[in-house]
């Protein structure tokens, strides 16, 4: 979490205690930090305050986001449709539905190009499919950092009247936000990806959008939700935003060049492969494969030099389980190593990382390959 | 390109999960001459993905793919047919160690 937000979230906790519905002072209070605290959201997303809804995390965004826009096209039909390298709330969400219908083809997936990029033309042929109702897309791919072509997509959604929800959970405040009515009809974020906390996610849901609660009537977020949003949350999000994007675009060229360093450095490396897109991508993931290497012991051994996952770490790895995302790709789904660089403002001397990382690599790669032969 | 697999050398990694099924590939791979087919046995879904990248990176050929479904011979799993490219791969920065 971004420093300024842990500080804004103590202080929260003590003025935004108070339930935002009541009349009493700390009540009002209370609206009217919640109020400022959507505005800046909402401001930096370029849409209004009242087209966003505030949801108790990234995955609940997309679920609510996903349940509103197809029961809303209910008539039309049942079917959505999403790319195969979409996170697994998104994919397990709609293959559950389909299968409780026991209508497994209401669930579509449409393949990636070795990069991870929607394959378009299939993408169109996937939407003229009789009782389509919902497309979901996302901005870019939080494993390997592909970004995708989402006004394209969205317009070819649009000529059939299908609604694109974008999954942007990975990519806000790391790359400039999609724009409304271009680039999506529903959009989805969660506030860690900002420097936020954990437990605030928006779903943005621009006027327009044929969008509606499957539920008894609520009076929270516009009738939109059931779920109170936690205050100090919301206003911890706020300001991790109002940082974030005041750096935004020093952070992002910094994130940039040093995953490209890291992407030079692992080039180097025999029979390695780094998977994604080498330019249109977020700037601060990047994820490679070793050929003939586990990746759980390479991890362990990066950790066991310092590069740990967690706190007081600057670089987070984690290694991939037979990833659904590689697996679409064709990429090795073996020896994985995934480096997301937290944002400059937590992880201050993150370069230090990098330059590390680089140093050991080498050693640590083979000597995990001679022992993965001895086994 | 027909090579019937009977003639291939075999190897089975039924059961072991990745990366050991490609290990054990490219090992036996390395005991014979270039353009020798290695019919590999694998049950780790994994392996799908894993051993097309593998022939991918160590130019290899991939040349055929057989889904066998639980049998007499025990459970589904896939059989890879793989050789190295008959022509030694060019030396130079590009040839794996």
């Amino acid at each position: 979490m971004h420093p300024a937000a842990r500080s804004t979230l103590e202080a929260a906790w003590r003025l935004g205690w108070a339930d935002p519905r009541h009349r009493h002072a700390e009540g009002r209070q209370a609206r009217r930090l919640l109020d400022q605290a959507r505005a800046v959201i909402a401001d930096g997303l370029g849409v209004r305050p009242d087209e966003v809804v505030l949801t108790s995390g990234g995955p609940a965004a997309l679920r609510l986001g996903l349940h509103g826009l197809r029961y809303a096209a209910r008539r039309t039909g049942q079917r959505v449709l999403a790319s195969a390298v979409e996170q697994s709330t998104v994919l397990t969400t709609i293959r559950y539905a389909a299968d409780r219908a026991g209508a497994p083809a209401l669930a579509g997936v449409v393949p990636v190009d070795g990069q991870g990029r929607v394959d378009l033309e299939q993408w169109s042929a996937a939407l003229a499919v009789e009782g389509t109702a919902v497309a979901c897309l996302q901005h870019a791919n939080g494993e390997v950092g592909t970004v995708q072509p989402l006004a394209a997509a969205r317009a070819a959604a649009r000529e059939r009247g299908i609604p694109l929800l974008v999954d942007a959970t990975a990519s806000l405040g790391r790359l400039d936000p999609p724009t409304a009515g271009t680039d999506y009809d529903a959009l989805a974020g969660d506030a860690r990806s900002w420097g936020g906390p954990p437990g605030v996610g928006v779903l943005v849901l621009p006027a327009g959008t044929r969008w509606r609660r499957d539920g008894p009537p609520s009076e929270l977020e516009g009738g939109r939700t059931d779920v109170e949003p936690v205050v100090p949350l919301v206003l911890a999000a706020a300001e991790a935003w109002l940082q974030t994007a005041a750096t935004a675009a020093a952070e992002q060229a910094e994130a940039r060049a040093l995953v490209d360093r890291i992407r030079a450095g692992v080039a180097e490396l025999p029979e390695t492969e780094v998977v994604g897109d080498p330019v249109d991508r977020l700037p601060h993931v990047v994820t490679f494969s070793c050929l003939l290497a586990d990746g759980e012991t390479l991890l362990d051994e990066l950790d066991r030099r310092g590069l740990a996952v967690g706190s007081g770490s600057a670089c987070t790895s984690s290694t991939l389980e037979p990833s659904h995302v590689l697996a679409a790709m064709g990429a090795l789904t073996h020896g994985n190593i995934r480096i997301t660089l937290p944002l400059a403002a937590v992880a201050p001397d993150r370069s230090l990382g990098v330059d590390r990382l680089l140093e050991v690599l080498p050693d640590v790669l083979a000597g995990v390959r001679a022992r993965v032969v001895r086994q | 390109m027909s090579i019937p697999e009977a003639a291939a050398i075999e190897v089975d990694a039924r059961g072991l999960r990745c990366p050991l099924p490609v290990l054990r590939l490219a090992e036996e791979l390395g005991r014979h001459p270039h353009g020798t087919p290695v019919l590999l046995l694998a049950t780790d879904p994994a392996a799908r993905t894993d051993v097309a990248a593998f022939c991918r990176m160590r130019r290899a050929e991939l040349l055929t793919v057989d889904e066998r479904p639980d049998g007499d011979d025990g459970p589904g799993h896939a059989a890879y047919l793989v050789r190295l490219s008959p022509s030694p791969p060019a030396p130079a920065a590009s040839a794996p160690r």
